[in-house]
């Protein structure tokens, strides 16, 4: 039977007459919107999921609320609120610039501010502290030790691929 | 030479930090609505659907408002809570089935016992989202002015009965 | 019987272990020569041990033994054998197994390849990994033991997570691991200088190419782990910025980093407290992963089942690796030089601002991911951070790296004339801008996003370029220039031609990518990006551990037939599970991407469809091949070569000691 079913299937294509498909979505345009914000939206029931992506079922009810908040007209920040008022700032995958979230967000601009800083700050004095090359005699000799051992075999090496 | 020790006192303090995070639930999200006016909704009841509540209906009483669906698997744990919560008669808990079918939930609640003074249904989960409900079973406490007291995430015990719930409960008849 | 021989031998490895992370370093210390001897016969046997117990795991999952209760958990009899194999470590336990191997692999490849090494600077290293291997061997036998019996047996397994059933699935975690785990060597590297108190160029040349091979394996472990979710999760999107590909991210930068600060420690003798710092670093952040990862203090797609006795041992091991790290840091660091000397615009401090942005782009990870764990902690609430923060965060710290990228190889040693540098390079920045200003055009669309990551990319390919040219290009013979570039210069320009095409990929993707979701009858067409799609319905298709229906469809291009693509909607028996298999036609201009929605109730076959055109996409993976690519090719050169041959003729060693 499932082989009847099968050929069946397989035969259908030729019968069938091409339509052009149809977007899911009745308004094509207006679901780009509500995709575009519900990638910025957390699903709260999925482990680490966007609105956008996730097949959880309270996903796909949001993702509807979202759908007729916009036919109605809201704003996208409109619906935001709406949906912080309800779920908290858990629900939004880039969080709002407030007070408590001041060092997520500037907090890398500073660090790189500092970090410069401080190369800046190392290169000078680093300058003024090495007068001279200031290499010890152990060092010196390690040097020429280094030197030896990367010349020879490196001869060793074009002797071999002329050879 | 204080900046050599500077990144072993950033290690101490995330070590500290990791600590702490590890006797918190990633998962649990307190809900904004606390401190708010409940949401005001009608919807029709579970037995009788010709029938609706309204949250008008109650105000100037405490009750409890526990979200739950036949479909739920934690809310079984949470049932014989409920059950003896409802025989002591201390506070009247209303049911919000939560996208559920009619059917399956009277038969969920004819063999387990409705421990609801009634329940509504949600069937397309719209109140739930106006309760910020994000799993089932969660339970809210109401006060007498319609304000969210307090907002249960995953099933009563009897544990926070007796610790959270109750106390609020008293507190907030006893205005 | 065989798991309890595993169970034995994962016992006496941690015997070992304990072993090789006492006498060694205790060796070391006072100069004996038969305690620091036992490092190399101890990193071989724990190496058996360990290979020894993976194989008796495999061999109860490869045999279905359902008494195990880890085999029970993770398969199933209709498992197919391959997948059997990767199941080994495709859950918490058995995959600390494979941890614990891995280490024990690098431990003995160090003990072989470090012949020409001061004998107790190998003890010292050793006796590091060894140690690290105990605090993963402690962790495995007391929280989570893959040979844990399950009595009665089960009569049949669990079954794999059908996402891990997968190709891809099979090779990213070892090759991830190698990574996470190889940067143990630099790290023990660090530690045994700190202890000798020996801190100069020879100590960076020692550690530099097993970073550079740790960096390779983390290369390939993320691109592998990016393309796998790019054609399995079935909507075509290759990072999702979740915590647990954040927590390989952060030692993958920070391992860029420290290959970079080698380079300035080796050549020039500088700035080794800052390479020092990284090389703990680096592998404090891979152990920092593993804490995320199965600690449960995270929400992550990819994480382990959380148990918290597990979390608060962890914890405990980070807390005495790398506290103890940082505190000998602390202590002995101030004691090192500061090294050769150069100018504040020279090929040293051009490398040092990349550490510096490389560095802060980790750290913004950092506090990205672990933010909602802070704020948590600190009784602020909730909140989740995502791809838009990072978007917006770290994307612009790459902007001024990638800059420097191109000037870094084009910069002299000790003094860059800023002038010089700025005539040298202006034709290549020139044709950079120009191609990165009209090339959109061509694609029919302009935006400043596409620009500056053409930009981006042209500037790294033209300074490439520029760089090959003024070394070759001379009146002398050509041939004997190209042999005469070292081995590591092309690893060094291969690898940033990946950064380049990496880059291009990213742009083009995200800049030109269509999406279709479309509900398609059967023999329905979709036109869209200049190909027809027709839908010839879907069949049912027996898997042998799941139903599929099959989808067929063809693609065509101005009337001709492009490829016939053939995507799944698999039912796995056991779990349940339902699993998209994506179809794909790769190509070095894009892929055409389709993937099956679900079927459309009560119709006559229609189903939701969707639809990508992704231009370039490969282009993000073939990237990151092109940097594994140079570093292997760096490490080939022959600079690093001479050890082995050194150690074949002892004499010469005796002769320069």
């Amino acid at each position: 039977m499932r082989y009847l079913l099968i050929l069946m299937l397989g035969l259908l294509p030729v019968f069938a007459h091409a339509g052009e498909a149809k977007d899911m979505a009745a308004d094509p345009v207006l679901e780009q919107r509500m995709i575009g914000l519900a990638e910025k939206l957390r699903c709260l029931v999925c482990q680490n999921e966007s609105l956008a992506s996730s097949h959880a079922e309270l996903a796909e009810d949001l993702r509807r609320e979202v759908r007729e908040q916009m036919q109605k007209g809201m704003t996208d920040q409109e619906i935001i609120d709406y949906l912080v008022a309800r779920y908290g700032d858990f629900v939004l995958y880039d969080p709002p610039v407030k007070k408590s979230t001041l060092v997520l967000w500037y907090g890398p601009f500073a660090l790189l501010l500092i970090g410069v800083g401080v190369l800046v700050y190392q290169l000078r004095r680093r300058r003024s502290q090495i007068a001279e090359p200031q290499i010890s005699a152990e060092e010196a000799r390690r040097a020429a030790e280094l030197l030896e051992q990367s010349d020879k075999p490196e001869e060793l090496n074009k002797k071999d691929t002329q050879a | 030479m204080m900046r050599f020790i500077l990144p072993f006192v950033v290690f101490v303090v995330l070590a500290v930090f990791l600590a702490i995070g590890l006797n918190l639930n990633p998962r649990e999200v307190p809900s904004p609505l606390v401190g708010k006016p409940a949401p005001a909704f009608t919807l029709p009841q579970l037995h009788e659907p010709a029938k609706s509540f309204s949250t008008a209906d109650m105000k100037g009483k405490v009750w409890l408002l526990n979200v739950w669906a036949s479909w739920c698997v934690s809310c079984k744990e949470e049932h014989p809570v409920l059950m003896e919560l409802s025989r002591q008669n201390i506070v009247p808990i209303y049911g919000l089935d939560y996208k559920d079918k009619q059917a399956d939930a009277e038969l969920w609640l004819k063999k387990g016992g409705d421990p609801y003074t009634l329940s509504v249904s949600d069937t397309e989960g719209r109140i739930g989202i106006e309760y910020g409900v994000y799993g089932v079973p969660e339970t809210y406490v109401i006060d007498k002015q319609g304000v969210i007291r307090y907002k249960q995430i995953g099933p009563v015990t009897p544990q926070n009965l007796t610790e959270k719930i109750l106390p609020l409960v008293a507190e907030l008849q006893a205005k | 019987m065989i798991p309890e021989l595993g169970n034995f031998a994962l016992v006496v490895a941690l015997f070992l272990a304990f072993t090789l992370g006492a006498l060694p370093i205790v060796g070391a210390a006072r100069n004996n020569a038969v305690l620091m001897g036992v490092a190399r016969p101890l990193a071989l046997g724990q190496f058996v041990l360990l290979g020894f117990s993976l194989f008796c795991l495999g061999y109860a999952f490869v045999g279905n033994d359902f008494s195990v209760l880890y085999v029970a958990q993770h398969s199933n009899s209709q498992l197919p054998t391959v997948y059997r194999i990767s199941a080994i470590w495709g859950g918490h336990e058995g995959s600390l197994l494979l941890w614990a191997f891995l280490l024990s692999t690098w431990t003995l490849a160090v003990a072989i390849y470090s012949k020409h090494l001061p004998e107790e600077m190998v003890a010292r290293v050793l006796g590091v990994m060894g140690l690290i291997a105990v605090g993963f061997l402690l962790f495995m036998l007391l929280t989570s033991n893959p040979f844990d019996r399950l009595l009665p047996a089960a009569a049949d397994g669990r079954d794999l997570n059908p996402l891990l059933q997968d190709p891809g699935l099979v090779i990213h975690p070892p090759m991830l691991y190698m990574g996470y785990v190889g940067f143990s060597v630099a790290f023990a590297f660090a530690i045994a200088a700190l202890l000798g108190g020996r801190m100069d160029a020879t100590w960076a040349r020692w550690s530099r190419p097993w970073t550079t091979v740790a960096w390779v394996f983390m290369t390939l472990g993320i691109a592998l782990g990016s393309w796998w979710a790019y054609y399995e999760l079935g909507w075509g999107g290759w990072w999702f910025w979740d915590p647990v590909e954040n927590a390989s991210l952060m030692p993958w930068l920070l391992g860029t980093a420290l290959m970079h600060s080698l380079a300035v420690t080796e050549k020039r003798n500088a700035f080794k407290s800052w390479t020092v710092l990284l090389a703990i670093t680096a592998f404090s952040l891979s152990l920092l992963g593993t804490f995320l990862v199965r600690s449960g203090v995270l929400t992550s797609v990819h994480s382990f089942a959380a148990d918290p006795k597990r979390g608060i041992f962890i914890l405990s091991f980070l807390v005495v690796v790398i506290g103890v790290s940082l505190l000998l840091f602390a202590w002995r660091a101030p004691k090192i030089g500061l090294g050769g000397k150069f100018d504040p615009l020279s090929r040293e401090s051009l490398l040092l601002s990349n550490n510096v942005l490389l560095s802060v782009a980790a750290a913004s990870v950092f506090i990205g991911t672990l933010y909602p764990l802070f704020m948590d902690a600190l009784g602020q609430g909730k909140l989740s951070v995502g791809p838009p923060y990072f978007e917006a965060v770290f994307v612009p710290l790459m902007i001024p790296m990638v800059l420097m990228m191109g000037l870094g190889p084009l910069a002299r040693w000790k003094k860059v004339d800023a002038p010089e540098l700025a005539r040298r390079v202006r034709w290549a920045f020139g044709a950079a801008l120009l191609i990165a200003l009209l090339l959109p055009l061509t694609m029919g669309k302009w935006s400043v996003m596409v620009s500056v990551g053409l930009l981006l990319a042209f500037w790294i390919i033209t300074s490439v370029g520029l760089s090959l040219r003024e070394r070759l290009a001379g009146r002398d013979d050509f041939m004997q220039r190209l042999r005469g570039q070292s081995l590591s210069y092309y690893g060094m320009q291969l690898a940033h031609l990946g950064v380049a095409v990496f880059i291009i990929g990213v742009t083009m993707v995200k800049g030109y990518e269509t999406e279709r979701d479309v509900r398609m009858d059967v023999g329905d067409v979709l036109n869209t990006g200049g190909y027809e799609f027709r839908f010839n319905g879907v069949t049912e298709e027996q898997g042998p551990n799941y139903v599929a229906g099959k989808g067929h469809v063809t693609i065509s291009k101005d009337g001709k037939v492009v490829t016939e693509l053939y995507p799944e909607k698999r039912q796995y028996n056991v779990s349940g599970m339902p699993m998209t298999e994506a179809a794909i036609d790769a190509g070095l201009l894009g892929d055409l991407y389709v993937s099956l929605g679900e079927p459309i109730p009560d119709t006559d076959g229609a189903w939701a469809v969707r639809v990508y055109i992704k231009p370039f996409v490969d282009w993000i993976w073939a990237g990151c091949l092109l940097m594994s690519l140079g570093g292997i090719l760096a490490i080939s050169d022959r600079r690093y070569r001479i050890h082995n041959k050194r150690a074949a003729s002892a004499p010469l060693e005796e002769k320069t000691a």
